[in-house]
C-alpha cells in the first residue's frame, strides 16, 4: 500500500513540477504548484510527520498560492515570450543542473545506511513536535515571530502606492 | 500482487525524488522568463529540500529534522510575502514582468 501510494503520489509531484516549466501561462504554473505541493504533504504523511502534511497544505498550498494567484491576477500577467536565455546559460546552466543532479543521486545510491519507510512505522505526533517546539527551541521559534512582523512591515512598505517617488507626488499635483 | 501492497519503499527513492524535484525547480530558475514563474521555481526547490528533512527525520527517528521544515516553512511564507511585494513594486516602475527586460544591474 505504502509503495502503491508512494509511487502515485510521487508522480503527481513530477507531473506537476514538469507542468511548471511547460506552461507559458503563470497562473498554469501556479496551479501546478499547488499540485506539487499538495502532492508532498500526502509523501509527509506517509513519512509520519502528520503536523507538517497539515501545515504543508494550509501553508503552502493555501496561503502562500493564493498569494500568488493573487499576484498574477492582480498584475495581470500575460503569456510568457519564450527567448532561450543567453548563451552562458546554455552553454554553463543546463550541464550544470544535469551535474547537480547527476552527483546527488550519486551519493544517494552509494549511501547503504539507508532504511525503509512503511506504514507500520509510528507517526510523529504533533504532541512530540510542540514538546521540544516549546522547550528546547522556544527562543528560536518566538525569534521567527518577529521576523514574520517585520516581513509583514516590508511587504507593506514596499508594494504602498506613490512611496516617496516623484511620479507618486506628480500624480497627486496633477490631481490638484 | 499481495506482495505489491505489502512492500516497503526504500528511503532513498525519497530522497531520490527529492534531488529531481530540486533539478527541476533549477531548470525553472533557468528558463522561466516570467518573474512569478522564477519566483515560484525557488518554492519548488525550497518544497524539495523539505522533503529531504523529512525523510531523513523519518530515517534518524529525530523530531528536530520536522521542526527545521517548520522553520523553513515559516521562512518561506516570509519570503513569498516580501517577495511578491517586491514584484509589485518593480511591475510599477517598468510595467513588465519579463526578466529579460528588467536588467538595469546587468554589466
Amino acid at each position: 500500500m505504502h509503495l502503491i501510494l508512494f509511487l502515485l503520489f510521487a508522480g503527481f509531484c513530477l507531473a506537476g513540477a514538469i507542468n511548471l516549466l511547460l506552461q507559458s501561462h503563470p497562473i498554469n504554473s501556479a496551479l501546478s504548484l499547488i499540485v506539487v505541493m499538495t502532492s508532498l504533504a500526502v509523501l509527509y504523511l506517509l513519512l509520519g510527520a502528520e503536523f507538517l502534511a497539515a501545515a504543508q497544505v494550509i501553508v503552502y498550498a493555501g496561503a502562500i498560492m493564493v498569494l500568488f494567484t493573487f499576484v498574477v491576477m492582480l498584475l495581470n500577467a500575460g503569456r510568457e515570450e519564450r527567448t532561450m536565455g543567453s548563451r552562458t546559460y546554455r552553454a554553463v546552466g543546463f550541464p550544470a543542473v544535469v551535474a547537480l543532479l547527476g552527483i546527488i543521486a550519486t551519493v544517494i545510491l552509494r549511501a547503504h545506511e539507508l532504511g525503509t519507510a512503511s506504514l507500520r512505522d509510528g507517526i510523529t505526533t504533533t504532541e512530540d513536535l510542540s514538546k521540544v517546539l516549546f522547550t528546547e527551541l522556544l527562543l528560536p521559534f518566538e525569534v521567527t515571530s518577529v521576523l514574520i512582523l517585520i516581513a509583514i512591515l516590508g511587504a507593506v512598505a514596499l508594494a504602498r502606492h506613490g512611496h516617496g517617488d516623484p511620479d507618486g507626488e506628480s500624480e497627486r499635483t496633477a490631481a490638484k | 500482487m499481495s506482495s505489491l501492497f505489502s512492500q516497503d519503499v526504500p528511503l532513498s527513492w525519497y530522497l531520490l525524488l527529492s534531488a529531481v524535484l530540486f533539478a527541476l525547480g533549477v531548470l525553472g530558475f533557468l528558463i522561466k522568463r516570467n518573474l512569478i514563474t522564477v519566483f515560484m521555481s525557488i518554492e519548488l526547490m525550497l518544497n524539495a529540500v523539505n522533503l529531504s528533512f523529512v525523510t531523513f527525520a523519518h530515517q534518524w527517528h529525530a523530531v528536530k529534522g520536522q521542526i527545521f521544515v517548520f522553520f523553513v516553512m515559516m521562512v518561506a511564507a516570509a519570503e513569498a510575502a516580501v517577495g511578491l511585494a517586491i514584484i509589485i513594486a518593480v511591475f510599477r516602475a517598468r510595467a513588465t514582468l519579463a526578466v529579460d527586460r528588467i536588467d538595469l544591474m546587468k554589466l
